[in-house]
Formats: structure tokens, sequence, C-alpha cells
């Protein structure tokens, strides 16, 4: 057993990337038969400072090959808490890093079975919302096992309790923190697949190959996994090591894939919560008109009467009721008499609002003595997450256990909150994860469960509960509204301070993320959970001399909640246009300032990548013109450029998006640049035409007619994604490319119209 | 309450039911056809997108009366058995999902406009306005050209 080389506790000294990204891997090491015990890793994990994490993979007695892996970390030098993160540190030790550390700890994470009918069944812990873990998943189980990808199938887990923090689907970390692991479980898997089929073959295992889902002898003799399955599931001590590929060996790590699911979602098959087949009854919510507002009075006895109604039920946040079809539903609904309390902002507006965030923002220091600067002020609207789907939930509260089906990225703590809601102990509430349409940082919360869960139990039957798409808009967590003060000093052409004031409202992180930090050693408590997570995402990637940036919470209550990238798509898009504000003041190419102020090498990389293959400083019409922006976070790095058409200032057009991607290793690159292309879209929607207005404290917009997320027409046809070669182990991708394409349209939109944008959306 | 008769995917369905419920729900609440999704229920967001006699419509706006005597198709009817229309074929070989809830109501509307129009421009394409909150319109277009081929 390889012990550390010291005490690595965070806080103590900075982790660098290549520490991180050297987890020691000895997955055979001490492989004991159905030791599964969930609390055994658990256990020997310390509150704070660990050294060395080692993935171990065993069998599971069963029937069938069942292969589980397990982290667990040697402890040497002494426990120490780490000190709350300060700014600045994200460069090193990032939110991935402490997601990652959180999710380690904890009883067995991944499961992988192979059938007796020849299939393999991966078994993961996450949520699957469009970003392709599932299929990510996949591909690095059949490389692992040189299985037939079309053998795999991976299943989402239900929530489990004892993975304690390691079930939560957020901050871009699914692959980054189970691409170890679900190699090293896979690779155990191979070895004891191979170890049966040299008993069967009386031959020495070494002497034995893999491929395509079967172990093949120097003789030619062959065995299909699953018809060694059985005997597999026996070996107690594998006689070949289970031990990863070197990534000079791959075949599929790194090859693009079409999505696992492809077929079953263009057929129709695939099924989301309101699909399952199910007695569950249909049911909609009365929700107040105002944010937060309560029902003071209610007169059901219209809605009674009404065609297919099957029960009424007040609970928390409304008045549900349950009909034969959503239609009843809505109908019925819509003839309660319900007399509202307003909610807590009525007489709040956006004016109001901007006019609060604006004046919390802190003032900047005294600027160095003799240097010019740059000021500018930005702010931001309020933005529904708005995923396809709306929020959805199955629920069967039944006396004594309760079963749950939603598309939850933090199931664990659903279970529990929708346990201590409906009053069963929280071993007695199963919640299964389903696919979700969509979720860009919505479905961390979980509130629709939370009320199917109420309205179940008051109505004695099993609901489909589902948010219509105006409770979605008007009732759902939004990105909150902020205001950013930046300024930059410089002298002769050099930056010498940066400094970045974000003020808005307190993102909610209840979900979970706050008790994975703390798991992690963070002290949440003291500063904050907000600003411990701004601290660990926010980094201002240029040498621009003394950078500080600081977070400020107005506490208004609005039902806020993380949006894809979190904090960055704010703050990181405001560097990258404030970039552009200080090259345009030094009088110098924004790429060119770019190329000499970046830290980082990988950064550089793919700003040149698409300043070339995008031919930046090609001649364009008036009108028009290219931006350019990047984005580091996750372990990974981004670069887009982009061209636009503002000749109709009224209706700019993104006409071309060309993207360059790091992320250390794609395990499936066409996923990879499907986010990238997602993501651009997104970007293009929130700087342009995409944001919400708040009017006396509701939402004004609806539906997706006002609130004017992109369509095809507002599309670009010639996006290129270039992705960067291999370099170490992957890092995120999903929330990546965000503030980088956010920031590119609204640069491109300065260069094309001569007027800087300072307020997002910028048609208002 | 009536009774409204109407081909579905090819065989006959009857439903009892006031004339003016949707269609959508008919399909999905009552009929348990759930490849047409709900995203807005007023026409916008076009998830539910089916064809009806053919052409593209939205059956969250379409009561069930309109379609009495007439031929429905959902994303399940599109295929001919276990051989793919052109359309659906070219979304898994351009690799278009991400979440997939939009897909259903996408490859109806690109199947009818191809239907309509073999070979369309990016101009036509761009007159399909079903939301995609993944933002995988490039893939669209590319699956439609493809599609057109
Ligand atoms: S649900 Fe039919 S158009 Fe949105
Ligand atoms: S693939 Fe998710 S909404 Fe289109």
């Amino acid at each position: 057993m390889r012990v550390g080389k010291g005490d690595r506790a965070l806080g103590k000294h900075r982790l660098t990337r290549s520490e991180l990204a050297d987890p020691a891997l000895e997955p055979e090491g001490d492989p004991r038969e159905g030791d599964s015990s969930p609390d055994s890793a658990a256990n020997r994990y310390p509150a704070y400072g660990f050294s060395r994490r080692r993935f171990l993979a065993y069998a599971v007695a069963a029937p069938v090959l069942t292969v589980v892996v397990t982290a667990v970390d040697d402890i040497v030098g002494p426990r120490s808490r780490p000190a709350a993160a300060s700014p600045g540190v994200s460069g090193v030790f990032d939110l991935s890093d402490a997601l990652t550390l959180a999710a380690l700890p904890t009883a067995y994470l991944l499961k992988i079975v192979v059938t007796a009918d020849d299939r393999v069944i991966v078994h993961v812990p996450r949520a699957e919302v469009g970003q392709g873990i599932t299929t990510a998943m996949a591909v690095i189980a059949a490389e692992e096992l040189d299985a037939r990808l079309e053998s795999v199938d991976a299943v989402l887990d239900d929530a489990r309790p004892e993975l304690l923090w390691n079930q939560l689907t957020g901050g871009s970390n699914s692959v980054h923190s189970l691409y170890t692991p679900m190699r090293t479980v896979a690779a155990a898997t191979r070895a004891r697949l191979v170890t049966a089929a040299a008993q069967r073959f009386g031959v020495a295992a070494t002497t034995l190959t893999t491929r395509d889902s079967t172990v093949v002898a120097r003789d030619g003799r062959t065995a299909t996994y699953g018809s060694l399955s059985a005997a597999a599931a026996r070996v107690t001590v594998p006689a070949v090591p289970g031990t990863p590929k070197d990534p000079s060996q791959f075949t599929r790590i790194g090859q693009p894939t079409t999505r696992l699911d492809a077929r079953d979602i263009v057929t129709g098959k695939a099924m989301y919560a309101l699909d399952l087949p199910n007695l569950a009854v249909p049911t909609v919510v009365a929700r107040a008109p105002t944010i937060g507002g309560t029902v003071l009075a209610v007169d059901d006895s219209a809605a009674r009467g009404m065609p297919g109604v099957l029960g009424i039920a007040r609970i928390s946040s409304g008045v549900a009721v349950a009909a034969t079809t959503f239609d009843q539903a809505q109908a019925a609904r819509d003839a309660l008499r319900i007399t509202w309390n307003p909610g807590p902002n009525a007489n709040l507006s956006d004016a109001q609002i901007r006019a609060k965030l604006k004046a919390a923002a802190p003032p900047f220091v005294v600027p160095p003595l003799g240097s010019l600067s740059v000021s500018r002020e930005f702010d931001f609207s309020f933005a529904p997450h708005a995923p396809l789907e709306v929020l959805t939930c199955v629920a069967d509260v039944r006396r004594d256990s309760a079963e749950i089906w939603y598309g939850a990225k933090s199931p664990i703590v659903a279970a529990q909150q929708i346990a201590a809601v409906v009053g069963l102990p929280s071993d007695k509430v199963t919640l299964h994860v389903v696919r979700a349409g969509g979720s860009f940082g919505h479905r961390l919360f979980f509130d629709p469960a939370i009320e199917a869960a109420q309205v179940s139990k008051a109505l004695g039957r099993p609901v489909k509960l589902m948010w219509t798409r105006n409770d979605d808009m008007r009732h759902g967590r939004m990105r909150p509204a902020s205001h950013h003060k930046v300024r930059a000093t410089y002298l002769l052409g050099k930056v010498l301070t940066y400094e970045h004031r974000h003020a808005t409202l307190p993102v909610d992180f209840s979900h979970g993320l706050g008790e994975a930090l703390s798991a992690a050693g963070f002290d949440v408590l003291s500063p904050g959970v907000t600003q411990t997570v701004f601290a660990l995402t926010q980094n201002v990637p240029y040498n621009f001399g003394v950078a500080t940036q600081t977070l400020t919470d107005v506490p208004l209550a609005f039902p806020t909640g993380s949006w894809r990238s979190i904090y960055s798509g704010q703050t990181a898009t405001v560097n990258e246009v404030m970039v552009d504000e200080i090259a345009r003041a030094l009088n110098t190419d924004p790429v060119a300032f770019r190329g000499r102020s970046l830290s980082s090498a990988r950064t550089r990389a793919v700003l040149d990548q698409v300043t070339t293959a995008g031919r930046w400083g090609r001649t364009m019409p008036p009108g028009t013109a290219q931006g350019v922006a990047i984005h580091e976070e996750y372990k990974s790095v981004v670069a887009y450029l982009v061209e636009i058409d503002c000749r109709d200032r009224t209706a700019p057009r993104v006409t071309k998006g060309v993207c360059a991607v790091d992320v250390g290793r794609a395990v499936n690159p066409r996923g990879l640049e499907a986010q990238m292309q997602g993501v651009l879209t997104d970007g293009l929607s929130m700087t342009l035409h995409a944001g919400l207005h708040i009017d006396n404290g509701a939402v004004r917009e609806g539906s997706y007619s006002d609130y004017r997320f992109a369509r095809m027409a507002d599309s670009p046809v010639d996006i290129s994604v270039i992705v960067m070669p291999p370099t170490g182990d992957p890092g995120g991708a999903g929330e990546l490319g965000f503030p980088a394409a956010a920031a590119a349209v609204a640069n491109a939109y300065a260069r094309a119209t001569g007027t800087t944008p300072f307020s997002f959306p910028i048609l208002g | 309450m009536p009774t409204f008769t109407f081909m579905l995917n090819g065989a006959t369905a009857s439903v009892t039911t006031a004339p003016d419920e949707p269609l959508l729900w008919v399909l999905r609440d009552v009929l348990g056809v759930t490849g047409p999704k709900y995203g807005c229920g007023v026409g916008v967001c076009k998830a539910c997108t089916s064809h009806l006699d053919g052409a593209a419509f939205n059956p969250c706006i379409t009561p069930v009366s309109e379609c009495a005597g007439r031929a429905v198709t959902t994303i399940e009817g599109l295929a001919n058995g276990a051989t793919l229309h052109p359309v659906q074929q070219a979304w898994i070989d351009e690799d278009v999902a991400q979440c997939g809830f939009c897909q259903p109501g996408q490859i109806m509307a690109a199947a009818a406009l191809l239907a309509a129009n073999p070979n369309p421009t990016d101009a036509e394409i761009d007159a399909i306005d079903n939301v995609c909150r993944c933002g995988t319109y490039f893939r669209i277009r590319r699956a439609i050209h493809r599609a057109a081929g």
C-alpha cells in the first residue's frame, strides 16, 4: 500500500492541479468478498484533512458478477481544518475539487452488474438532464471492460442516503468525479471475467485477451461475458490485475459517440416523470399572483363539481386540484375562488431592486497614484431556468411509506425533506431518479416533489403533479438579478489593479451543496455558503496586478437558485466584457491584449485556436462584427469567437460561432461539442433577449412567447467546435462554456454597434 | 358526453369526452400516448407537435372534436414499424438530442416541413419555431438538411 506524500490538508497547502489529478490507483487492494458495508469507508474518513485517496473495487455476493467501487483515504500527517476559502483560490483549488473531495468518503460509489444475457448494467449516482452523463459513463465502462457499447446500460440510482454528499449532480462535476472510480470498477470487473474464463479454459489468465464483451484464448476459444458472469461472481482473488488501462490504449474514450438513448428519444419511447405508466392522477396547483403569496381563504364549491375532479387539497404553496386529465385539473383550478395574501415583495419592481443592488455594492479602494482607470457598471435581469420539461413529480405516499419519482439532482436531501414533510422516517421514502427534460440548475431543488408528496398524502392516492409553464416562469427559482461595479487601473499599458463588486440576491444552496462543502472541510458557516461558493468559483484569469472580487448578498425574498455556471454567468461574463473595455482604453486589439495578459497557456492556446479558425480581424460589413471571450473553470478552459449581424438593431443575429475547448480529456467529444453548441444558444439568448421582469412582486413573463429564449431563427447556421487533444483527466464541461459564449456575443455586439452593452439582456 | 373517433397512428381510437378537451390531454391522460410533450399548453413551445392529416399541428390547442374522423400521427406513429422515418434516422446520425424533451415535437415539425418542401433552405428552416431549451438548433438544422439529402 502506498502512503501519502505528506499533509495535503486544504488551506495548509494549496493543492496543485497535478496533485489533485493524480489519485493513487490501487483498485484491487484488499478485495474482501461481500464487504460492501456502506459505513466502512465513511467511518474511516476524517472530518478534515486527507492525504491519499484510493478507489477499491470488489465483488459483492450475488448470483451474477456484481462489482462495486468505494473510496478510502489513507491519513498521514495531522488533521487540520481548512481555512475558509479566500478569494483568488479558485485557480488552484476550486469547486470541482471541493465536490470531488466531498464525494470521496462514501459507501460504494458505482456498481457494475454483468447479466447472464450479456448486458453490462452500470449504476450511476447522478441525474441525466441532457448533459450525456449516462452515455459518458457507459463509454468509460465499455473502455475498461472491452465491452460492446451497445450492450452497456447506464441506469440512474435511486436516492441512496449512504452516499452522503456524493449524489449531487451539479458544478459540472459528474464526469470529473466519476471518471476514475468508473474506470476502476470496470477494470476490476474485467479482471474477474478473465479469471473465470481462465478457469474454464484451463489456461493461464495472463494469456487471455478481451474484446467485444468476449474473452478470447490463444487457441481461439471464446467465452462471452454473459456466459462467464455466474462463475466470475465466485472469483475471490482475480488472477490478473484489475488495473485501468494506460490512456494510450484507449479505443473508446475520446471517440465521438452518439448518445445511447438517441433511438428512444427519436421514437418517443424515452420516459420522463409524467410519462411513466402508473395510476397517479393529474394534479396542478393554484398559486398566488405574486411570488410568495399565501392563501387567505378558499372557496372550492364551484371547483368541486367540475368534470373529472378527484380531489382538492390545500398545501403550503397554494391549493392543489387533482382530476382525470390535466385539462380538467386546470379548469377546476381556475374555478377556485381564492383570496390571497400578497407575497413579501408586493411593492418591489425591477427599478427598486436594481437600486437596492446598486446601493449595496461596496466602494472601490483608493487607486494607485498617477494611474488611469476604466470604471464600468453592469446589471443583469432575473432569469428563469425554464427547462422545456416543466417541473413534474409523481408521488405515492402511503400510511407507512412513500415512493417518489422525480428528476432529482439532489435526491438524498429531497427524500429527507419529503419524509419530514409527510411525517415518515426518512428510510421509508424511496426516491427514484428519473430522466429529466433539462435542468440548468433548477432540478437541484425539489419544490414540486414536496408538493406532490403533500397532495398524495392529503388525497390518499398517487398523484402526478405538474407545474404549468406559467407556474414555472412565475414561481420557479431564478438566477437572481445582479449589479456589478468594476474598475481597472492601469499605467503605461499595464493593468495594476482590478476590482469587481458583485451585488446580488443570496443564491439558495440549501439543496445539499453547503453540506457537501462542509464535508470537504470548508467552514461554510462563518463566511456563509454563498461566499464560499463565490470564492471557490471566481478567479480573474489575467495578470491584472492586485485583483479582488467581492460578493454582496442583498437579502430579498425571491426564490433563487444557481443557474448554469452559478456566479460565473454574471461575474465572468462581466469580466470578459471589461477586458474588451480595457483593451479599448489602451487602444489595443482585444485578442492581442488577452494574449499578453492571460495567465494560463492552456487558455491562450484555445484563444489562438478560435482566432485562427475564425479568422479574427477579417474585414466585415458595417453593422457586423466579431467578438471573443474566454473562460476557465471546472479544470477546463474554453474560448469562443462569434460573429454578429446588428444591421437591424432591434433584431441582432449571431451568424457564426467558433469554439475551442480543452477539458483535459473529452470522454465523448461528440457530447462535448453538443454542450458547447447548446451553451452558445444559452449565451446569445441571455445576452441579447432573454430575461424576466418583476412588476410589484410578480414575474411579468408567462411563457416562451414573452420570455424570449432563442429559436431556430436566432441560432447561428455555422458553429464549429475544436476539441483540444487530451492532456490528462477530464474536467467539467456542462456549464463551462456559458460565460465565454455570453461575453463573446456582448463583445461582438459592442464592436458591431459601437455601443458597449452594460445591461443584460440587451433588448430589455 | 359525446364520443369522438379518429385514426391514431394507423389504428382507430374512440374517446368519450367533452368536445373542447384539448387533444394533448386526450392522448396523454386518456389514451396513454405520451410522445407528444407538454411545454406550455398555449401553442407556443411546440413540444406537442404532431400531425393532423399529415400537417403539423399543436394538440395542446386543438379540441378533440376537431380531430374526429381525421388521422392523427404522433411521434410513436412516425416510423414504419422498425424502420425509422428518414428524419428520425437523421436525428440519430447527427446526435441531435440533449435532454430530448423537445425532440418529438422537433422531429414531427421537421417531417411535416420536408413533406411539403423536400429541400428547404436555411431561411425556410428558420420558420420552425419549436423551442429547444438545450439549444440543439444547430444540429437540428443539420439533421433536416441530411434528411432532405
Ligand atoms: S405544449 Fe403545445 S405548443 Fe407548447
Ligand atoms: S433537447 Fe432539451 S429541450 Fe431540446
